[in-house]
Formats: structure tokens, sequence, C-alpha cells
């Protein structure tokens, strides 16, 4: 039934949905309304499910890692420091191939102290071995949560569900929230292949030598490899139930687009805002959002992309000494193609600041006067 | 696209506010969007919230700069808030005040309208007297300035959205409803 909810508690919809057993989080700033909600759920009777209360998102990790291990549905939910101070454990879970689905919403890291949208936080977990999605809306942010339980389970990879802070974690909109019936039969119970297991005691995660380690890498790339295509086999099955799907990217209008912009996370939803208002004036403009980021979608990119003149990289985040995060991964998925275009990067709306239709008309603009890239960031609404 | 801005201090249920109406226009059948701005949250502190309402899926989520009408649940904010900032022409204010504001001429080509929240808030013995609750009023209030949604969807959206005192909510926003004081055109 469609009803009026908050981002965050679209996200609690899905965990309750998804049925997790096991949840563990730190309650306080940068913690959000997520888990507020599920331990009221936990109290209320509503999930038949441990809510483990710790001290640090460090041990949140690392409860949901051991609950995981005894193979138990688990879920947490963090942001910004929080995030960082699991970095250590996020190794850890995808090395262990334990299913968590986590959500994580994009917070500005200090200093200066900052709790509004930023997506380095997440971006700087690229190289942990989880997958990570982006969400632009409630509706997708439920749906998302809901299939990465289906989609951890199924390659044992961890699952970041991403979404933006208050322009999607604070924001109320209508959400289409499933019946239990039908979430069961897309979210069948977790039946793990390997468990912790009192009766038949076994050690895991053990010294691991140079004999032995480079194959378990090599395996956790294998397990990544094969999340594309199960990712839209399970997206399948979940648009047969539910009659939404996303894709691990979308194309909008890009057939003919001489510029196409590349965005993530809400300001995909303002972009296709301007997307109408350029197209209607003439303009040969095309959007592609991002959806999922690890594993990269190169070759749904480098499809979508080759026949464009420009291609301008919005982001929302910077990595120091080199330029945007998502600008570097598409530069770097395009550069062996022949012919490809050029790839402009914009660095906007840092710690909060706002990606208005002002903006995004802006770096449009930017891109159609530039014949090619000077920098590789050009940083946009800066105050003088 | 109606854009409509709530003004208020932290403890005052302005984001509330916001998230009630909400769900009362999309009783009545809109795509609502809603969302706080606020610094750190503290008690006293000038808050913001945002409505957006459509007839279709809303897709801007961006903050909201030329509102079509403002609600303001502290005249006080008058003094230290720039609160008609881009507000629209002949946009609606409605003021939490019983009395008109001193000075007018910053209210020139807007509509006008108060409602005597506080008072309200105590005759229904919501929150304390020195510190009733407002909120509530001031949709009953905004709802019949702006002749939607409803006010039976807006007394069911408060049945929803508030655990304690129910009933005493709905009746303040049915008073406040009743006797907003429409000033209309401020020339």
């Amino acid at each position: 039934m469609r009803q009026v909810l908050e981002g965050s508690h679209a996200v609690s919809e899905a965990v309750r949905l998804a049925k997790v057993q096991v949840m563990s989080a730190y309650p306080i700033t940068p913690q959000t309304h997520i888990v507020e909600a599920l331990s009221e759920y936990c109290e209320d009777g509503r999930m038949n499910a441990k809510f483990i209360c710790v001290e640090s998102e460090h041990s949140a990790m690392a409860a949901v890692i051991g609950a995981a291990s005894g193979g138990a549905r688990t879920f947490t939910a963090t942001s910004s420091h929080g995030l960082a101070l699991m970095h250590e454990l996020l190794h850890w879970a995808s090395a262990a191939r334990l299913p968590i689905v986590m959500a994580e919403v994009n917070r500005a890291l200090a200093p200066g102290w900052n709790i509004w949208m930023d997506q380095t936080d997440s971006l700087a977990q690229r190289d942990t071995g989880w997958i990570q999605l982006y969400c632009e809306d409630g509706q997708e942010v439920l749906d998302t949560t809901l299939l990465a339980f289906r989609l951890a389970e199924t390659v044992n990879l961890p699952v970041m569900v991403i979404l933006d802070a208050f322009f999607l974690s604070h924001t109320y909109e209508p959400v289409d929230v499933p019946d239990q019936q039908d979430a069961d039969r897309f979210l069948p119970p977790y039946s793990p292949r390997i468990q912790l297991d009192t009766k038949n005691p076994f050690a895991m995660s053990q010294m691991a030598p140079p004999p032995v380690y480079m194959e378990m890498r090599r395996n956790i790339q294998v397990g990544m490899e094969a999340v594309p295509g199960c990712f839209d086999r399970i997206e399948k099955e979940f648009e047969s139930i539910f009659g939404r799907k996303y894709g691990q990217l979308e194309t909008v209008s890009c057939e003919d687009a001489e510029i196409i912009l590349i965005v993530t996370g809400t300001a995909a939803s303002t972009s296709r805002h301007v997307l109408a208002e350029l197209r209607a004036q003439g303009e040969k403009v095309g959007i592609l959002k991002l959806k999922m980021f690890r594993p990269f979608p190169k070759d749904l990119i480098r499809q979508a992309l080759c026949n464009a003149k420009k291609v301008a990289v919005v982001d929302r985040n910077f990595s120091f000494g080199a330029s945007g995060i998502f600008a570097q991964e598409v530069r770097a998925a395009l550069c062996n193609q022949p012919n490809h275009p050029p790839v402009f990067g914009y660095i906007t709306g840092l710690g909060g600041r706002d990606v208005t239709p002002e903006i995004l008309k802006q770096i449009y603009q930017l891109v159609k006067q530039t014949p090619e890239p000077v920098e590789e960031s050009v940083w946009v609404g800066l105050k003088e | 696209m109606q854009e409509i801005r709530f003004h208020g201090r932290g403890g005052q249920g302005t984001v509330v506010a916001s998230v009630i109406l909400a769900k009362a226009f999309f009783k009545a059948g809109l795509w609502v969007q809603t969302f706080p701005v606020f610094g750190v949250e503290r008690r006293g502190a000038p808050v913001e919230a945002y409505l957006r309402l459509d007839d279709k899926k809303i897709l801007i989520r961006s903050n909201l700069y030329a509102p079509d009408h403002i609600v303001v649940q502290d005249a006080k904010l008058l003094d230290t808030a720039d609160v008609t900032k881009g507000l629209k022409q002949g946009g609606w204010i409605l003021l939490n005040s019983s009395k008109m504001p001193d000075n007018l001429a910053k209210f020139k080509g807007f509509r006008l309208a108060m409602a005597d929240a506080g008072q309200i808030g105590i005759r229904h013995r919501l929150g304390t007297r020195t510190q009733p609750i407002i909120n509530t009023a001031m949709i009953g209030a905004f709802v019949r300035i702006l002749e939607s949604p409803p006010i039976d969807m807006l007394a069911d959206a408060i049945r929803e959205e508030i655990a304690a005192r129910q009933e005493e909510n709905v009746a303040a926003a049915k008073e406040a409803y009743d006797s907003v004081q429409i000033i209309g055109n401020i020339d």
C-alpha cells in the first residue's frame, strides 16, 4: 500500500519485510532514524529479531559478522564517521563472504563538523569488497534494500545500500510498501552454505599464508564478477512480483544525446526534471544514472556512452590530489575504447551544498561551451 | 507544483506540522514531498521545513527558494529572520499571532492571515500554559486559507501522526480552521 514515508523509514520497512534476524547499531549521531524504527519494531513485536545496541560502529559490524557467521540474516546502518570507523571490519565481512546488508547514509566527514549530504564517506570504502548500490528516492531505497538481501545471499558478498542525507534520508514522500506475503515470495528465508554450529565445531577465518591467500582474493573477484548477472536475474523476479525495476544503471534520452550527464543519488531525480526542460528547448542531452558502483558496470557504461560527443560526470565527492571519484571510474572504463568521448568532471554539492536545477543547467552549459576538458575537475557553486 | 515553507523554532513541532499536512494532501490525491532543514537540532533554534505538492511525481530534490506560501509558527521570527525571502507575489503568510504586526510594509504584495494558535493550544490543554502546542492549530488554519485539503482529511492525518491527545489536537485544528483571521491582500 502506498503511504507517506520518510526515506530512512523506507529502509526500516524493507528490513522488517526481509525478516532480518539480527541487527546491531550504535544509536548516536551520525546514526539516522533507520535503526530507531527497527529497535521499536523489535520491542513491540513487529519483528522477531535480536537488536544488539553496541558502543561503536566497529562493534556493530563485529556483531553482525558474528551473527552472519552463525547463519543469521543480518543488517546494520551507519553514516560518515560511523562508516569510517567500520573500515577494518568491512574488509573482514567481504573476505569472510558474509551476506550482510548495510544502509549507509551519505554524510560528510569532519572537520569541520557536518552532518549533511556528501558521498566521500561511502566512496572511500570502494576497495573493501562490498557491493555498492546508490538510490535516488524513497521507493528505490525500499526496493533496493529488499533486493540487497537476495543479492548478498546469492553471491555471498555484503551489500551497501546508499542514500543521500536529508534529501532522501529525512524526506517524506509516497512509497509503496509491499505486503509481507509478496516480500516472502521474493525473499525466502536465508539458508547459509556454511555456518558456525556448536554441534559440529570448526574454525573460520584462520591464517591464510602466501600459498592460499591470493586464490582467496581471486575468489572474491569471481563473486563480484557474478554480481551483474545475478542482479539482473533477481531484479527481473522482483519486477514480476512488484512491477518495478531500476537496472545497474539507467539511461534517459541517451540514444540521440550529444552530451550525457552522469549522475547518482537524488541528483539523478533533479536531473530528470532538468532534462525535460532542456529537451523542450531542443538541447540534445541525456542522463546516465549510475546505481551500481561496485562492481562497476563498465561494459554497460561503454555501450551507453559510445555515441555521445561529450560526457559530464557530476560528483558530490572528491578524492584529494586526484578528482571526483565517479569521474575517475568512468575515465578508466573508457580509456581503452577507441574514439571514446571526452569526460568532463564537475564537483558540486559537497557537505550538503544544494544541487539545484540551476546548478545542473550551469554544468550542462559549461560542458556545451567547452571544446575539451582542460582540468580534471571543475568546481561548481563555489563562493568567491 | 506548489511549494510551502514552514518557519518555526526547535521544539514547536514545525517538521511534524509539515509531515501531517503532507499526509493530508496525500489523502486528497496529491503527490507530496516534505523535509526539514535545520542546523544541529536544539530547542529554540530557528527551523525550516519544506513541503512540495503536485499532481504528479515530484522529481526536484533540492531546497526550496521561491515558496508559494509560508507558515510562521513564531511571530518573533519576523524580527530576526527574513521569513518572506523568495515568497511569490500574492502568496499567503500565516502568522501565529492574535494582533496585527506593527510594520505591514514588509508584507506588501502578499496575503496575510493570523491564527491565535497559542491560546487555542491552551484552551485544548495541549502542552503547557507557557509553552502550548501550536502546530496542529496552525495547520488547521492553513488548510482553511488554502481551501484544501478537506479538514476531515487533516483530522485523519493528525490522528495517524500524533501519538498522544489526538482528539484535543484535532479539536485545536478545527477551532483554528473556524477562527483564523483572514486579512487578505496587503497593499
